[in-house]
């Protein structure tokens, strides 16, 4: 369970957000939404400590995540705006050296079987990544999520660049995560189809 | 934070480093071909009078290794703060230090080590003798993996910010100041025949403290860049 608890965050000059709070079950999906430059970015990059809070504090089942950090960074998996992809390593090689830097022993057939299942077929597995479009791009920084064990998934826009198969294929992932137990906060202009029955909504007035 | 994860994941991004290296072997050889370039400049430019170069040869060489060193300084962090992968990097359940610890070493494998490997040969131009191309090649050996500790902390500080180059330029340059006099001054004395040792001693002392605190001053800086 994430609480969070009369945070606020302040961007230069600008009060960004202000003492908010809220709770995410497990099980649970948030969507946050907004106007661009509303916060929700930035409100991401809080939950996973890359932006201190000006005021309040987050709470992984009950305990100050700044008191727990390794513990929490090693519940959570954060997919930013950006693809976070080397473009001369191959896909391959960038979701493997991802996952062992963040402390998961992953084989490369494993990572294919990843790949695969966000729709890239085998020969694009061996690229250098610079030649892949933006959404196979997207959809290689996505596979991280179906080899992670982890049970936190903060995603910035996540469906960004995506074609209808590779959101459809999110979509799925996302609902067998939320089934096993899982959290997932998502910033997203787009609908979630995940069921009503696990899906939060925050409106971020900025 | 386990031990056995922490070594793992100093492996995996000296791994990663060295095959983007690899992959972008332009960038290296720019270093490296900077280092040759410019030590191989002045005896052409100086003369051949022997006696002259011999004079010369610490300062040059140490200087020519110190700026090629500068020269690659500006990629260290910069291509991981643009595509995202900074980032992430934050969020491992490992000390940043210790990510640090691993890029500066793979830096130092791609930048310095060649230069130290090719010192000797560049010596010859200079006329050093067998005994003071030892001492150039250890002295190098020490110095360095200091520069590469020290300029990834201007490096860090200058992250996302236009001009970097040329402020890490203004940033390292007195804090290399040191090592160039003590690296410079054991080949000289050995030249003399004074003996290197307390130079040499001297590099190695720098060496450990930036080890020991680089490390830490650079993860801090990467945070604030970051935030």
């Amino acid at each position: 369970m994430l609480h969070v608890d009369n945070v606020s965050c302040l961007r230069g000059e600008r009060r960004l957000i202000t003492a908010l709070s809220f709770t995410v079950q497990r099980g649970r999906l948030l969507a946050v939404t907004g106007e661009n430059g509303s916060g929700k970015t930035s409100l991401l990059r809080m939950l996973c400590g890359l932006l201190p809070a000006e005021q309040g504090r987050i709470l992984w089942y009950g305990e100050d995540v700044r008191a727990c950090k390794e513990r929490y960074l090693a519940s959570l998996i954060y997919i930013g705006h950006l693809n976070s992809l080397k473009d001369d390593l191959t896909p391959v090689e960038n979701v493997t050296i991802s996952a062992r830097l963040a402390g998961e022993e992953i084989s490369e057939g494993k990572t294919c079987e990843a790949l695969e299942a966000v729709g890239l077929a085998r020969p694009i597995h061996r690229l250098p990544t610079r030649v892949l479009s933006q959404g196979q791009k997207r959809r290689v920084s996505l596979a991280r999520l179906w080899l992670s064990q982890r049970s936190l998934w903060i995603l910035d826009e996540p469906f960004a660049a995506l074609d209808a198969s590779a959101t459809r294929l999110l979509m799925q992932q996302l609902r067998s995560h939320l089934n096993t137990g899982g959290i997932v906060i998502a910033a997203t202009h787009q609908e979630i189809d995940v069921g009503a029955d696990c899906l939060d909504q925050l409106r971020l007035a900025g | 934070m386990s031990q056995p994860g922490m070594l793992a994941a100093l492996r995996e991004i000296i791994r990663r480093d060295l095959l983007l290296a690899l992959r972008r072997r332009s960038d290296v050889l720019t270093t490296v071909m900077f280092f040759i370039l410019v030590a191989s400049l002045f005896p052409l430019g100086v003369g051949p009078e022997p006696a002259v170069l011999r004079t010369i040869a610490p300062g040059v060489l140490w200087v020519a290794a110190l700026l090629s060193c500068l020269l690659s300084l500006s990629r260290l962090f910069t291509a991981d703060y643009v595509d995202g992968v900074l980032e992430q990097m934050l969020l491992i359940p490992q000390p940043l230090s210790v990510l640090v610890i691993g890029k500066v070493t793979a830096h130092w494998l791609i930048s310095g080590l060649p230069v130290v490997l090719l010192s000797p040969l560049l010596g010859l131009q200079f006329g050093l003798s067998g005994e003071v191309l030892g001492i150039l090649t250890l002295s190098l050996l020490l110095g360095t993996p200091t520069l590469s500790f020290i300029g990834a902390i201007g490096a860090a500080l200058t992250l996302g910010v236009r001009g970097s180059s040329v402020l890490i330029a203004l940033l390292v340059l007195p804090l290399f100041i040191p090592v160039l006099i003590f690296g410079a001054g054991a080949v000289t004395s050995s030249a003399s025949g004074i003996g290197a040792g307390a130079h040499l001693s001297l590099l190695g002392a720098g060496l450990l403290l930036a080890v020991v605190l680089s490390p830490w001053a650079t993860a801090t800086s990467l945070r604030i860049a970051l935030e």
